[in-house]
């Protein structure tokens, strides 16, 4: 906290959003966390660029090789080239993220808001309402979704972003009920503010900061549940190349072609680990605690 | 005395769930406020005293319409703020407006204070829109800060300069009346002064009607004109502030005035007075509610909730062991 | 409850050559900051506590009170740390302590009291076994002892029905009960010396009222030395016999009550006076407010840090004040202040305050 006299001559501060940056390319889990995420976003807005072959391209000659200066990653059981697979899977990790999170995120919001800053019934019922959901189990629930949608990489998506909603939906109705009681709010309302006003004006901004770091740690988990729902069959459908269905079609060759499993876990993980040490990063930046 | 008050609150009653049922059901209920009543001149001060949770605060605020009553009347400018629409109570608030304990939690962090100065102008529509930075920066100097200091951000200022904004705030919409709510409490006693020493420099200047509320009776007594003892949700004692100090007499006003310690250190032998612990304000003594921790007691007191008596012109107390009305 | 007494004036006659309970020198505390800067937030502090003294030590907010009571008991964290200075508790040098030495002279010895009594309680332990514990572990008494001890030391801090109240958890107890606990808690092994940092601050007026009183009592009673720290000078005026005043990390002003109070020499201490309105003081006076805030305690010039905000300074025009650090100058008798100002005017006349 800095302290200034009235008469102290005022030193000029650079603007907000120069300082947040700076603060932000300060901690290192944010530089690195970002860098393998908009390394991932490149990857998969130039896939076709990068990727050496086209990823569904059968070559019964070339069937599972090893690794060379050829196939930089190895072959699979149908001669596919394991590394253009994985370039292209990156194309259905970012979808997996960003429409499960928008379904979560989008819908669960909008009910934390409104069962946050609403009357004591709605607030009741919006909260029973999650109570339910969050009776069923997280796999149980996606599965149920799945078997009454029908197996596929979308139905995969919207059924992991539904089952993601009460988490949303119960941070942000605390994060209001912590806001709503601040000072800043009721002045808002004693200026004449409307309630839908001081609700998004007010109220939404300063519950972005809890929302941004769930965000970044459950995105991963949607996409590790996707990939988990195609490793059992009831997500994406081959010859797709999702990094889970990967892993299921290689798992017959696990011991005669380790690399055939490696490549697409690896892949997994190193995006996973990223966008977690992210959140874990943006959690401390974002604190405003550490507002300086 | 025939000009009508600005304000006049009459037979107000505030409650609070202190438990409630599955879907919101309220089971048992606090009188934060319990049928209180007094009125407010333009230009006057009233201070409302009491200890925490007495209601003091809940009453500044439901003055305010940021609280429903359960019952009663507040009428400003003589309008019943309750009976009105949403329209007319947005429009009715620029007269009334308020200033908080924590200058900390007062403004938006995420707002620059010139933008939230500014936002009392954008919600009541009021001046140009072009009109209204020149007159942020206006009010910034009114309260001893430069207007470059719109560009901050609230965690880049002093308590004491953020309490100078949440003064701003208040004033840029020109109001009659401010609602102050512990405004000096979580300050220094060195910017405590300053904070003071503005306030009513403003009122004088500005004709502001202030309700001050505050557990401080010294500060009380330095800023405001009229004294309103609160407890447990009843004016147990109001009276011209010179009067009510020279000659408390609610045995409660009593022993407020006698605990608070004197920098006089000739005064330090003089005993404290000792009231025992405070009720639960969900199971309040029958008939008086300070029977239980008063010395001057009776049975009558057990039975019989006291009126207010008006002993001197002005002077109003209620309680059965105090002196009785003029020319009784 | 304890017998009320009248308060005789404390035992502050002819200074006596018996050395002092405890005696700090030269301390210092720093925080080191991000980016290298360093934060003295006790600077260079000399104090002393007599048996069975009172001390008052008042500060606003940032004056580096709170980290200067943690810093005698060696209670700061890291990033905080005493730089400088000795401590002699008995003439024991509590610097040199061992771990175990250095908990066994907390335990016993010193009892801590801080402003948030609720805060510092065990919210899952019934009180009796947190008022029964210093008992067990430092007298070593039995179980069935030390509980017949914590229920005798409730009802020497006048909690009402103590044998019931011991089986109480703290969310059951009101604001001022907490702090009658803690009272308990803090007296249970008769220390030499009490540090009570604010502790009245969260309590109502009529709460506070009896709480000073008790904290008075209980001390006289046990002959323990009180360091009260509190930024609220009424409440030094009711209970302390000295008084030590200090802005910005350092002791600004030090002497007896009844001088500190009515003839202060320091020009911070006579703003402070004049700037918290008093009952029973004529209305509509214009508060004497001390311009500007509390400085910024990682850049602090070369000069006094009261400088910036001085009368004294700006009505004398002292070039010195705003170079080198002021020495302490003896006002009169254990009265000193640390001012260049003080000197030139208190030669004169004992300085007048205004109402």
């Amino acid at each position: 906290m800095s302290v200034i006299l009235l008469d102290e001559p005022l030193v000029p501060t650079p603007p907000r959003w120069r300082r947040f940056v700076a603060r932000l390319l300060r901690n290192p889990s944010v530089v690195v966390g970002g860098t393998i995420l908009i390394l991932l976003i490149l990857l998969a807005l130039f896939a076709p660029w990068v990727a050496p072959y086209d990823p569904f391209k059968v070559n019964p000659v070339q069937r599972l090789k090893p690794p060379s200066w050829l196939h930089l990653m190895g072959t699979d059981e149908v001669g596919r080239d394991l590394f253009s697979r994985l370039i292209f899977g990156s194309r259905y990790f970012l979808l997996i993220c960003i429409v499960t999170a928008s379904i979560s995120a989008s819908i669960g919001t909008l009910l934390g808001l409104i069962a946050g800053a609403g009357s004591v019934v709605t607030e009741s019922i919006i909260m029973r309402l999650i109570d339910v959901m969050l009776a069923f189990p997280y796999i149980l629930m996606v599965l149920v979704i799945v078997a009454i949608l029908g197996p596929s990489l979308w139905t995969g998506m919207i059924s992991i972003g539904i089952a993601g909603i009460p988490g949303y939906a119960r941070l942000v109705r605390s994060a209001v009920l912590t806001v709503k009681r601040e000072d800043y709010v009721v002045s808002a309302r004693a200026l004449g503010a409307s309630e839908a006003d001081i609700l998004f004006r007010t109220i939404l901004p300063n519950v972005l900061s809890p929302l941004i770091v769930y965000l970044a740690f459950s995105m991963p988990l949607a996409a590790l549940v996707t990939s988990s729902l195609s490793f059992i069959g009831l997500g994406t459908q081959p010859p797709a190349p999702e990094w889970g269905a990967m892993l299921v079609n290689s798992r017959t060759y696990l011991f005669s072609a380790w690399w055939a499993v490696t490549g697409p876990g690896m892949a997994l993980f190193i995006s996973i680990f990223g966008l977690n040490i992210l959140g874990n990063g943006l959690r401390d930046v974002l604190d405003p605690r550490s507002a300086a | 005395m025939t000009v009508p008050p600005l304000l006049e609150v009459s037979h107000l009653r505030v409650q609070y769930a202190v438990k409630t049922g599955l879907f919101g059901r309220v089971l048992d209920h606090i009188n934060a406020v319990d049928d209180v009543s007094f009125s407010l001149q333009r230009g006057e001060t009233l201070g409302l005293v009491g200890e925490s949770g007495c209601g003091k605060s809940t009453l500044g605020r439901t003055v305010l319409a940021l609280q429903k009553p359960a019952g009663g009347q507040v009428r400003l400018r003589n309008q019943d703020l309750f009976s009105l629409s949403p329209g007319e109570l947005k429009h009715q608030r620029r007269f009334a407006q308020i200033i908080f304990q924590n200058p900390r939690s007062c403004f938006d962090p995420r707002r620059t204070l010139g933008s939230s100065v500014r936002m009392a102008l954008d919600v009541q529509d009021m001046l140009d829109p072009s009109a209204r930075d020149a007159a942020v920066a206006e009010i910034f100097r009114k309260v001893g800060l430069r207007p470059e200091h719109r560009q901050r951000y609230p965690h880049e200022l002093s308590g004491g300069q953020l309490q100078r904004l949440g003064i701003a705030r208040a004033l840029i919409l020109k109001p009659d009346l401010i609602v102050c709510d512990e405004p000096v409490s979580a300050l220094d006693v060195s910017v405590q002064a300053q904070i003071l020493n503005l306030l009513s420099d403003l009122r004088a200047e500005l004709q502001l009607a202030l309700i001050f509320v505050s557990h401080n009776l010294a500060v009380v007594e330095y800023i405001a004109d009229r004294v309103a003892v609160m407890y447990y949700g009843r004016i147990v004692e109001i009276a011209p502030t010179r009067q009510l100090f020279a000659d408390p007499q609610h045995p409660y006003t009593r022993a407020l005035l006698s605990a608070v310690p004197s920098i006089d250190v000739a005064r330090r032998a003089e005993p404290m007075p000792k009231l025992g612990d405070p009720p639960n304000p969900a199971r309040l003594p029958s008939g008086c509610r300070f029977r239980s921790r008063c010395p001057m007691a009776m049975a009558r007191c057990a039975v019989e909730d006291p009126q207010s008596v008006e002993i001197i012109s002005g002077h109003w107390v209620a309680c059965h062991a105090a002196a009785g009305p003029v020319g009784q | 409850m304890m017998a009320m007494q009248q308060i005789e004036t404390p035992q502050t006659g002819s200074p006596k050559n018996v050395q002092p309970l405890l005696r700090i020198t030269g301390l210092t505390t720093e925080f080191r900051l991000e980016g290298g800067r360093r934060l003295q937030a006790v600077q260079d502090v000399d104090l002393d506590i007599g048996a069975g003294e009172i001390l008052g030590l008042v500060g606003e907010s940032g004056s580096g009170k709170s980290v200067f009571a943690q810093s005698i008991l060696r209670l700061v964290q890291p990033p905080g740390q005493v730089v400088a200075g000795a401590i002699a508790f008995e003439g024991r040098s509590v610097m040199d302590m061992s771990a175990r030495e250095l908990s066994r002279w907390r335990g016993r010895d010193v009892g801590m009291i801080f402003q948030q009594p609720q805060s510092c309680l065990n919210p899952v332990r019934r009180i009796g076994w947190q008022v029964a514990e210093p008992l067990l572990l430092q007298e070593k008494l039995s179980r069935k002892a030390a509980w017949a001890g914590a229920v005798d030391l409730l009802r020497a801090v006048g909690i009402p029905a103590p044998e019931e109240k011991v089986l109480a958890y703290p969310h059951q107890l009101s604001g001022g009960q907490a702090q009658r606990v803690m009272i308990a808690i803090a007296l249970a092994l008769k220390p030499k010396l009490l540090i009570a940092d604010e502790p009245t601050t969260a309590l109502d007026v009529t709460i506070q009222a009896q709480i000073l009183e008790l904290l008075r009592e209980s001390c006289r009673m046990l002959g323990t030395s009180l360091l009260l720290v509190t930024h609220d000078l009424g409440v030094v005026a009711r209970l302390a016999d000295r008084v030590a005043v200090m802005y910005a990390g350092r002791i600004v002003e030090e002497g007896p009550v009844e001088t500190m109070l009515t003839a202060p020499a320091h020009p911070y201490t006579q703003g402070l006076i004049g700037a918290a309105p008093q009952l029973g003081q004529a209305r509509g006076v214009r508060l004497k407010d001390i311009p500007g805030t509390i400085p910024d305690l990682s850049r602090l010039g070369a000069g006094c840090a009261f400088a910036p905000r001085c009368d004294a300074r700006a009505g004398q025009n002292l070039e010195s004040c705003t170079l080198s650090q002021p020495l302490p100058v003896s006002i009169r008798p254990r009265h000193r202040a640390l001012c260049f100002a003080a000197k030139a005017s208190s030669a004169v006349s004992p300085c007048e305050i205004s109402p």
